[in-house]
């Protein structure tokens, strides 16, 4: 049956779990997002996608005579293969960090935009999966760009390396869910600068350049609190089809990651725009 | 007896603990035209705000359509169709992808709102403006554009929280015009306000509201009827002058009200009343007589005008 009034199809999630929070229709917030989208400036999203590609060329080409092969899982691997998956994993997550802070931001603070859509029989879940999934959507879209690039380059040894796309969109989710939970608490603009503070050193410590065990034990560990180092050994392990569980420990890492910020941020839309 | 769409009772709500809305009372039947009246902070957005299912009361009973609007807010809102105060047009979006993607919202078709839209375009007279951006309207523009969002999914109950703020008064007639046309489709209304003038044209029924609670609550004429008399006589002496005449002038007519600029005298006849005064040998410099008004039901209420 094609349901046709507003009231019949919010009548349909009657009885549904989560109804006062989610009525299914997260994809209307993705739409819009594409509709604005299309008219916003191509710049922005051009210049995410090229930053690893000048990573894997400077550093990669730059330094893999001088570095030589690098042993991974007992076999040697050359070196721009090495730093091809970690940059795929960075390339989600910066596509995945842009949408869902710097934009989330100003739609929460600038713009009355959240509070005419839960006027509507919406719910805050909605605009928050919502946004999400527009995030990861940019975090995919830089992944396979980048994958278009390293592929034919022979930088994805094994056929494992197909599944780095759907381990990009896990990583994407997981960083855009958590990166939108933070920003929807931030009470100012300076504060979003914390975003960039933990990148940077996340980007550079998380053994993108080289293996995490040229570090001492005690600060791998500190490294592997953090979501990238994760994002990349799970992505690694993919491209250069070194297949063991610890994938799914890692892959685990990201499913959790997108439960909490998927909690926090509906119940902070809640308590900004419902209260 | 026809049915209550809305029915609040002892409805509250506290922001920390500061009363914005403090136990009201009223029903909105099927069909008709419900007014909130007050002057700035009374508290009528708050209590839209809870009607349109996007703010919790702290306590009272509140159902709209016969559901707590805490329990089923998607189902109720989809009822509903809501202009708040402030315009949330979509800043991103041009005029058409508004009210397409509000649409998109409530999960209606793109072929219905293909129709649809063109329609609403035409109610709003936005048609010249369909691919302009939201930034580059005029205020009135905005607000035509907002009104005509919340239509986009054929709501049952329309909240108009002070509609016609920065509408020019042709724009505001032509509005008038257009949501009486909806009354007689059947659509609900609920408008806040504070134009006497537009809640005595707009609302069958209305309650006067300050500091959050209902002061009185009836047709506009039952309240001019029960709270004022028929004419008012205004008049001036000067602003030094006033004070001094008002317990001479009390003498003359039922009642009177001081305001800083003038004296509201309240009497069945105006004129008459106005030879009495020069009778009595007082000699105001301006003299006014015109019919009570909602204006006039206020002052009576809080010892306050309703615009300052
Ligand atoms: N989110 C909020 N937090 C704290 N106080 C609030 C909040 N919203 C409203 N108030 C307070 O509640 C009171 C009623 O506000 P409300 O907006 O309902 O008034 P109003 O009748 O709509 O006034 P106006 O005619 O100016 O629009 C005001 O004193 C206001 O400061
Ligand atoms: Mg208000």
């Amino acid at each position: 049956m094609i349901l046709s009034t507003a009231v019949a199809i919010a009548e349909a999630r009657m009885g549904k779990p989560g109804e006062k929070y989610y009525s299914g229709r997260s994809r209307a917030i993705m739409e819009r997002a594409y509709i604005a989208f299309k008219s916003s400036t191509w710049m922005i999203v051009i210049s995410g996608f090229v930053e690893p590609v000048l990573f894997l060329l400077s550093f990669g080409y730059g330094l893999k005579d001088l570095v030589g092969d690098i042993t991974v899982a007992g076999q040697p691997v050359g070196y721009v293969a090495f730093i091809a998956p970690a940059l795929l994993a960075t390339s989600a997550m910066n596509g995945a960090i842009y949408d869902s802070t710097m934009n989330v931001y100003f739609k929460l603070k600038h713009d009355r935009l959240y509070h005419g859509m839960l006027a509507t029989s919406l719910g805050p879940m909605d605009v928050a999966l919502g946004e999400i999934s527009w995030a990861l959507l940019r975090g995919l879209s830089y992944s396979i760009g980048f994958m278009a690039i390293v592929a034919p380059l022979g930088l994805i040894p094994s056929m494992w390396g197909i599944l780095a796309i759907p381990a990009a969109v896990l990583i994407a989710f997981g960083f855009a869910s958590f990166g939108m939970a933070v920003t929807s608490y931030m009470k100012s603009f300076q504060q979003l600068e914390i975003v960039n503070v933990v990148l940077l050193p996340m980007f550079l410590f998380s053994g993108s350049f080289y293996p995490l065990d040229v570090f001492p034990e005690w600060l791998q560990t500190v490294i592997r609190i953090f979501p990238l180092a994760h994002a990349i050994d799970l992505v690694r392990g993919l491209t250069l089809g070194n297949i063991s569980w610890a994938l799914a420990g890692h892959a685990m890492y990201f499913v959790v990651m997108i439960v909490i910020g998927l909690f926090f941020t509906t119940r902070r839309l809640n308590a900004l725009f419902m209260r | 007896m026809s049915e209550s769409l809305i029915r609040a009772r002892g409805l509250t709500k506290k922001f920390d603990d500061f009363t914005a809305v403090n136990g009201i009372d009223f029903d909105v039947l099927k069909g008709e035209s419900f007014g909130l009246l007050g002057p700035n902070g009374a508290g009528k957005s708050t209590a839209m705000r809870m009607i349109g299912a996007t703010s919790q009361r702290t306590s009272g009973e509140l159902t709209i359509l016969g559901k707590d609007p805490e329990q089923f807010g998607p189902q109720i809102r989809a009822h509903l169709g809501v202009v708040p105060q402030q315009d949330n047009l979509d800043t991103q979006l041009s005029v058409t992808e508004n009210l397409y993607i509000y649409g998109r919202y409530f999960g209606l078709s793109r072929k219905f709102l293909k129709g649809k839209i063109e329609e609403l375009l035409a109610f709003a007279q936005l048609e010249e403006k369909r691919s302009a951006k939201v930034e580059s309207l005029s205020g009135g523009m905005k607000r035509r554009l907002t009104i005509a969002r919340a239509l986009v999914s054929e709501p049952e109950i329309l909240m108009l929280d002070e509609p016609t703020t920065g509408l020019d008064p042709q724009a505001r007639h032509i509005l008038w015009d257009r949501l009486f046309r909806l009354k007689e489709d059947g659509v609900t209304l609920l408008i806040t306000t504070h134009f006497m003038d537009e809640a005595e044209q707009l609302c069958d029924r209305l309650v006067v509201m300050d500091k959050g609670s209902i002061m009185a609550e009836g047709s506009p004429a039952q309240l001019i009827k029960d709270y004022s008399t028929k004419e008012v006589l205004e008049v001036r002496f000067g602003s030094e002058r006033n004070a001094g005449m008002a317990n001479d002038l009390g003498q003359l007519c039922e009642r009177i009200e001081e305001l800083p600029d003038r004296i509201l005298m309240y009497t069945e006849d105006g004129e008459e009343l106005l030879e009495r005064v020069y009778k009595k040998g007082f000699h105001p410099k301006t003299s006014l007589v015109r019919r009570s008004s909602l204006e006039d039901v206020f002052l009576r209420l809080t010892g306050r005008t309703l615009v300052d």
